[in-house]
């Protein structure tokens, strides 16, 4: 593998829990990996399964999807619906070839930011582990 | 005043775009006359590739290109026409999209050639011939073969003015857009000739449209699990339909056929990846995600008319 490679995270959290949990790992020094490029997104029910093939497509090693615990949703039902958008994405993503282990959903709340940090690093961890995304500089 | 000059090219196509445009029957004599027909391959017209090649650029009006762009043939006279051709047309979902025969993505050439030539039950191939690009016959004649490329929709080859989506397109929706071509009256270009709504929009089924909450499906069927009821929304008693991020022009036939929509009419506007849309809006129709597992080989569902124009365009090898 490339010495040099360092991947690139994309991580899509939900305003009201993931960001604020981002946010409070900050506030309480807990500290995560650089790789990591956080865009914040209204909800997870936001999250088209375009944004995470763009992602992926235009070089993203690795895509964490962030949203509230379930009954915790700002609008009630964005993350019941963005977990069956994302698992139905993730066997057609499965079906063409790409790695699951690429892409992750998880619930982290606003007061969950040790857990942000945490499952940052074993992202990231996961990810170097994997190796640079085969769609990156042309797949075969 | 000279009428506008007309090019039609079938390359990965099955032909089926052609005969709905032979289906506009009244409606085609009237476009017969208004148009001169320079070139019709390989269907309708004895026409030449070098006769093609020998006009001059931008010497035709409209260029129609049916079927995807799937081997070295393909892609050569893709660009011919594009040089030739004021106006490029993909036309019908193969050109637009990559279609059906897309779905070869999935699979590598070895892999399809060893199926077709050697490995089916009725096949007798004891030496495994499979199809060259050149051979020599009687030591001095030599033929060749296209070769054969991932299938590709037209606008990855060269630049395309105008999609029309359809498998084949609908014969009212081509008159439609004959009419809007010989008029002028066409929209920017890069877009889709199309009214620009979903099935679900001109579906009767929709109960949205007789006022009706739109109800999430509680169960996955599939067309063998028997006929759906009369006039209910086929996604609500839980066929996978995609008529709501397809293009409606058709006029949602198949849905009053009992026929689920499959995504032919290509996206409805502003959509980049249909497969990828309509798995959205599949899954949000979903009234849990044990549902998601049901159903039956997501890929094929999802991408039966757009593998090649999608993000991923093929099944990753490695």
């Amino acid at each position: 593998m490339n010495m040099a490679w360092e991947p690139r995270l994309i991580v899509i959290a939900c305003h009201w829990c993931t960001y604020a949990g981002a946010d409070l790992a900050g506030s309480l020094r807990y500290s995560y990996p650089p790789t990591v490029h956080i865009i914040r997104v209204p909800c997870s029910g936001r999250v088209e399964p375009e944004f995470i093939a763009e992602a992926l497509k235009r070089g993203a090693d690795g895509v964490f999807i962030g949203g509230c615990h379930f009954g915790d949703c700002h609008y009630k039902e964005g993350n019941y619906k963005a977990i069956r958008r994302f698992k139905l994405f993730k066997r057609v993503a499965t079906d063409l070839g790409i790695e699951p282990e690429r892409i992750q959903l998880e619930w982290i709340s606003g007061s969950e930011g040790k857990r942000f940090s945490e499952a940052m690093t074993e992202f990231d961890a996961k990810i170097r582990e994997l190796g640079p995304n085969p769609l990156k500089g042309g797949a075969q | 005043m000279s009428k506008p000059k007309l090019a039609y090219y079938l390359a990965g196509g099955c032909g089926g775009c052609d005969i709905a445009v032979v289906d506009l029957s009244e409606a085609l004599v009237d476009v017969a006359l208004a148009v001169d027909i320079v070139f019709w391959a390989p269907t309708v017209a004895d026409a030449k590739y070098k006769d093609l090649e020998a006009m001059p650029d931008g010497s035709i009006d409209v260029g129609l290109f049916s079927g995807n762009v799937r081997n070295s043939e393909h892609e050569h006279i893709a660009k011919v026409l594009r040089q030739k051709c004021k106006i490029l047309i993909a036309f019908g979902i193969c050109a637009a999209c990559g279609g059906i025969k897309g779905l070869v993505n999935l699979h590598t050439t070895e892999q399809l050639l060893d199926k077709a030539y050697i490995n089916t039950f009725s096949t007798d191939n004891p030496e495994k011939v499979l199809p060259q690009t050149t051979v020599t016959v009687d030591g001095k004649y030599e033929l060749t073969l296209p070769t054969l490329m991932d299938a590709r929709a037209l606008d990855q080859v060269v630049k395309v003015d105008y999609y029309i989506g359809g498998c084949p397109p609908y014969h009212e929706h081509i008159a439609k857009a004959f009419t809007a071509l010989l008029s002028g009256q066409l929209p920017p270009p890069g877009s889709w000739i199309t009214m620009g709504k979903a099935v679900c929009e001109v579906c009767d089924r929709n109960p949205v449209l007789k006022g009706k909450p739109k109800k999430l499906a509680t169960t996955v069927k599939r067309t063998i699990d028997g006929a759906p009821s009369e006039d209910g929304c086929l996604l609500e008693e839980g066929y996978l339909c995609l008529g709501p991020v397809t293009q409606g022009d058709c006029g949602s036939k198949c849905p009053a056929a009992n026929m689920p929509c499959r995504g032919c009419g290509g996206p409805i506007p502003g959509v980049k990846d249909f497969g990828l849309r309509a798995i959205s809006a599949i899954a949000s129709m979903l009234d849990n995600e044990e549902l998601v597992d049901q159903i039956p080989d997501p890929v094929h569902l999802f991408y039966r008319y757009t593998l090649p124009s999608s993000f991923l365009g093929k099944r990753l090898k490695r």
